[in-house]
């Protein structure tokens, strides 16, 4: 309990533990605690923007989609109309072709009839000539009575 | 472990005997061998046990926190790291409460004020006679009689240490005072209040005393806690070796005391530091 020079020592001792705290314990230690409070107010102000960001990213994605989705519309009504449009060609490209055959067989059937027509006439004037030499029993001429013939012939 | 050839009081004695290096006035400089021979050494004696004890905690401190510091990063912290950052924040934390001022010194000062007080008290819960029996046997080795050893573990049951410290609080907030305020300024802030300048006398004697009660009071206070506080432990081992009745009575209270000496040994190292700041936070007021 005796006072004593321990006293000084001591405070000499304070003094010591005291500086070399303040010089090589306190800063560095305050300045990491200092960095990482930085660095948490950095990271939460990133993600409040990455939050941000993410919802301008949603909306410009539901924008896109929109705009896809009246693109596609779009396409697809003009591919309705073009295929229309090719079926109406295609309609009437047939239907011309169909008149066409329709008028070449009407065309080769009058032909046919014609001939067959003026065949039967030749074979009716000579059957009428015929006929004639039969019952006026003599020769006619048939040079002679051309004319007769075919004015009969022709009212066949 | 009261041993059959000490009565209680020599136990006592011996537990409250520091080992003394000093100049003795017959035998000149030597370790005392009983309190009277270290009583002798008057003010040229060094408490061997209490400055030893109290410089290897504090460099015990020193190093635990500037390993810490070393390998200190602002990313995620180790478990080292966290209980410094911890410890840290409660210091800076009264600090920015109570010190108003602003200084550098104030938070390092007040973070090993607290840890190295809280060390020392520390001690107290090792058992009373583990160390002292240890260093005896020790001694013994060389030749020395245990009875005749001394070993005090807690360095804040020495006086000369809480004074010491103390004494250092006392000479900063001398010198910030009369940094801040100017000579003038401390010396009228000595003389001119509470009573004006016509009560200078009356002023002089109570600004003097509530100026120099600031650092009987620091350090009495922790001297006087930790002091009892061994006193108790020392009675309590006691009660030691005598039948088994008392053995395991005494086994309970030393339990329960030391339960206890933990909350004391930190809040009087948190009273102490506390008030370091408040004293230093008047010095540096330049307004009264």
């Amino acid at each position: 309990m005796n006072i004593n020079i321990t006293l000084i020592s001591q405070m000499i001792a304070f003094a010591v533990f005291v500086l070399f705290c303040m010089r090589y314990v306190w800063p560095p230690i305050t300045k990491a605690l200092d960095e990482r409070a930085a660095k948490i107010a950095e990271g939460l102000a990133a993600a409040e923007r990455g939050q941000q960001e993410q919802e301008l990213g949603q909306q410009k994605a539901l924008d896109m989609m929109r705009e896809a989705k009246t693109n596609a519309s779009d396409i697809v009504s003009q591919a309705q109309k073009r295929y229309n449009e090719i079926m109406d060609e295609a309609k009437r490209d047939a239907q011309a072709e169909a008149q066409r055959i329709k008028a070449a067989a009407h065309a080769e059937i009058e032909q046919e009839a014609n001939r067959t027509r003026e065949e039967l006439r030749e074979r009716m004037a000579t059957l009428a000539v015929a006929a004639a030499e039969k019952i006026l029993e003599k020769e006619v001429n048939a040079d002679a009575h051309k004319a007769i013939v075919e004015t009969f012939a022709k009212q066949i | 472990m009261a041993s059959e050839t000490l009565t209680a009081q020599q136990y006592i004695q011996h537990h409250l005997t520091n080992l003394t290096l000093g100049f003795h006035p017959t035998e000149g400089l030597t370790i005392a061998g009983n309190a009277e021979e270290a009583a002798a050494m008057g003010f040229w004696a060094l408490h061997l046990d209490s400055l030893a004890w109290s410089v290897g905690l504090g460099y015990l401190f020193y190093r635990l926190f500037r390993k810490v510091a070393e390998n200190a990063t602002a990313g995620v912290p180790g478990k080292a790291q966290n209980f410094v950052e911890w410890i840290i924040d409660f210091v800076n934390e009264n600090v920015r409460g109570s010190f108003s001022g602003k200084n550098d010194i104030v938070a390092p000062l007040a973070l090993t004020m607290f840890a190295w007080i809280f060390l020392m008290n520390l001690m107290d819960l090792v058992p009373v006679d583990l160390i002292p029996w240890a260093f005896g046997q020790f001694m013994s080795l060389f030749g020395a009689d245990p009875h005749h050893v001394y070993m005090r573990v807690v360095p804040t049951t020495d006086p000369n240490i809480t004074f010491g410290m103390a004494l250092a609080v006392f000479l900063m907030v001398l010198y910030y005072s009369v940094k801040m305020k100017g000579f003038g300024g401390f010396i009228g802030e000595l003389t001119l209040h509470p009573f004006g300048k016509w009560g200078m006398p009356a002023n002089i004697v109570l600004e003097g005393i509530s100026l120099l009660s600031k650092p009987l009071s620091l350090s009495l206070r922790l001297f006087g806690n930790m002091y009892a506080g061994e006193m108790i432990f020392i009675l309590i081992a006691l009660m030691y070796g005598h039948n088994l009745i008392l053995d395991l009575g005494g086994g309970v209270l030393q339990l329960a005391w030391a339960i206890f000496h933990i909350l004391i040994i930190t809040l009087q190292a948190f009273i102490f530091m506390v008030l370091t700041i408040v004293y230093l936070d008047m010095a540096h007021q330049t307004e009264h």
